[in-house]
């Protein structure tokens, strides 16, 4: 029970991330391929804040969560404003997020490659389960906003939605630390739940995972990738006794979903539109 | 001790100028970053390493299997997991993610089936050492650089001289033109992967030789992407400038400041490439058309 206890709270964990990203890459339109170093930062500020200075859990997740944002604005304020190319974003972006994980390796107050063993587990299913509702909830009123208008009109056609009097650079930077922010707080929320972290454990590897679960569940949409963030979780689970292969399938999975299924899960729709009435489909340009 | 780093650093750059120009190759020609070419580079060592291990082949045919065994892995991983995509014009980052699927995909495969051991190459060059202005260089450092500088010669000549290259060069420009001129894209396309392939083959004996064959030895890669954006995406002679440039900083950051911070010197000059000089030393212009 308590393993499978486990299990639902790490996916919940995951699951968070990955609403961060999704408003980031669903709804804005922006790749990354770094977001695990943000998962890094939440991570190691609410570890240490807890750890060595023995802060409130409450403060130190949200330090962690505030953290990722700050760093975020680091990568965010050059490449967003230089107006990369949405390929050229993800790789500097990627490049952003290996920077910091050997930087991670290297400090004194991270306890470098070895890891922070110890920390308290203060992170339980109730705790989880309020901040991934809480985070939906969030989520869900910051796209409704008008900021999450103008995400949704960049991702559409950036072009068209800066003449339309969208500024670019300050709503993408604004996703961007959004869904940093997201991922810090999943990090606080994952070091104080597996009591162990270590810099391998936010690399390119998890990065793919959560940009995989985001495009698997489908752009556009909260409940795809939530859904698929679990999956990717709980799978890998079911298969232990086929330690070796699973992540072969998980990389096959990738590569079918992207030849077979590229709209994902829910491109484009939510789960609880299934169950209202069928609505005419909005005509939409196929990418 | 300065002589000695900068040709250590030249001969590590020749090996990333190997792995830029096949990762450039395939960038220049469908526009997206194959995330998938570090595992090809993996298993042409591999390849080379079976047959020098189980067949005791020399050093030469051993170049040659790798070289055959890693394109024909490129030309496979193209037609099983872009082509369809690239068909249908979606996205290039869906081909990255694609590719990112092949990358795990084919490393785990070897996890599971080889197993995570280090292999060492047989010594082919043994430890013979150069003497040259007073500094001694090892003989495979030296003949990994010339070999380098002489394959993407004959790259480019290749490139630029043949009716494939100029077929290439067109698909560059511009892919629906250069097809409704009657060019058989399907086969350019497995031209260009074979090409890349091949590259990777000679990139993994090379690092085989220089270190050790295992799963993830294909993630230094990340430097020849990073080679690949510093002398420009999609172009030739840039990759080689590039693999260069990275290989002797790289040497001269880690000799003289801290080897710990090369990694996040290498990451810094990636990124300050990207927003100041998006297309390199030596790329054409690229900016996103309306």
């Amino acid at each position: 029970m308590d393993y499978i206890l486990s299990i639902v709270v790490l996916a919940c964990i995951n699951m968070i991330a990955v609403l961060g990203l999704s408003i980031f890459t669903g709804f804005t339109g922006l790749f990354s391929l770094g977001h695990a170093a943000f998962v890094g930062v939440g991570a190691y500020t609410s570890a240490i804040l807890t750890y060595y200075y023995s802060v409130p859990f409450p403060f130190a997740l949200a330090a962690g969560a505030a953290a990722a944002g700050v760093v975020s604005l680091v990568i965010g304020i050059p490449t967003l404003r230089a107006k990369l190319r949405s390929d050229y974003f993800a790789i500097a972006i990627l490049g952003f997020g290996e920077a910091l994980r050997v930087i991670l390796e290297n400090l004194d107050i991270t306890n470098g490659a070895r890891g922070l063993p110890g920390i308290d587990s203060f992170t339980t299913l109730p705790v989880v389960l309020i901040c991934l509702a809480g985070g939906v909830l969030v989520a869900r009123n910051f796209l409704r906003s008008r900021w999450g208008v103008a995400c949704i009109a960049i991702r559409e056609d950036p072009i068209a939605a800066e003449m339309a009097g969208v500024r670019l650079f300050r709503t993408r930077l604004l996703s961007l630390v959004v869904s940093a922010v997201y991922c810090g707080l999943s990090g606080g929320l994952l070091a104080h739940f597996l009591s162990f972290i270590q810099p391998v454990m936010f690399t390119l590897l998890q990065s793919t995972q959560l940009l995989a679960a985001v495009i698997a569940g489908g752009m556009g949409s909260i409940s795809g990738p939530l859904i698929a963030s679990f999956v990717f979780i709980a799978l890998p689970e079911a298969l232990r006794v086929a330690q070796m292969w699973r992540l072969v399938a998980y990389g096959l999975l990738l590569v079918l979903i992207m030849v077979y299924r590229p709209q994902g899960l829910m491109g484009y729709s939510e789960l609880s539109s299934l169950f209202r009435r069928k609505k005419a489909e909005p005509v939409r340009r196929q990418p | 001790m300065f002589l000695q780093t900068l040709i250590t650093g030249l001969s590590i750059g020749g090996i990333y100028a190997l792995m830029a120009v096949g990762y450039s190759l395939v960038f220049s020609v469908l526009n997206f970053s194959n995330f998938a070419h570090g595992a090809v580079i993996m298993l042409g060592a591999y390849v080379g390493l079976a047959l020098a291990t189980k067949l005791n082949f020399g050093f030469g045919l051993v170049l040659a299997g790798s070289v055959a065994g890693a394109g024909i892995i490129a030309v496979l991983n193209e037609k099983l997991a872009y082509s369809s995509l690239r068909r249908r014009k979606a996205p290039s980052l869906y081909l990255m993610i694609s590719a990112m699927g092949c990358a795990v995909f084919l490393e785990n495969l070897v996890y599971a089936t080889i197993g995570s051991r280090f292999y060492a190459f047989p010594e082919f060059f043994g430890r013979q050492v150069v003497t040259m202005f007073g500094s001694s260089l090892s003989l495979l450092d030296v003949g990994a650089f010339l070999f380098a500088l002489t394959a993407i010669l004959g790259l480019h000549l290749f490139i630029s001289r043949t009716r494939t290259g100029i077929a290439i060069r067109a698909g560059v420009c511009d892919m629906t033109m250069c097809s409704l001129m009657g060019v058989d894209l399907n086969r350019l396309i497995s031209i260009v992967f074979l090409l890349a392939g091949a590259f990777a083959g000679v990139a993994g004996v090379f690092l085989g030789i220089k270190y050790l064959v295992y799963p993830t030895m294909g993630w230094v890669t990340n430097k020849a992407y990073i080679a690949a954006v510093i002398g420009g995406l999609g172009s030739l002679p840039g990759a080689l400038a590039g693999g260069l440039i990275l290989g002797v900083v790289e040497t001269f950051v880690s000799t003289y400041v801290s080897s710990v911070l090369r990694d996040v010197f290498s990451f810094s000059l990636l990124i300050a490439f990207l927003v100041w000089r998006p297309n390199g030393l030596l790329g054409i212009d690229s900016e996103d058309k309306v």
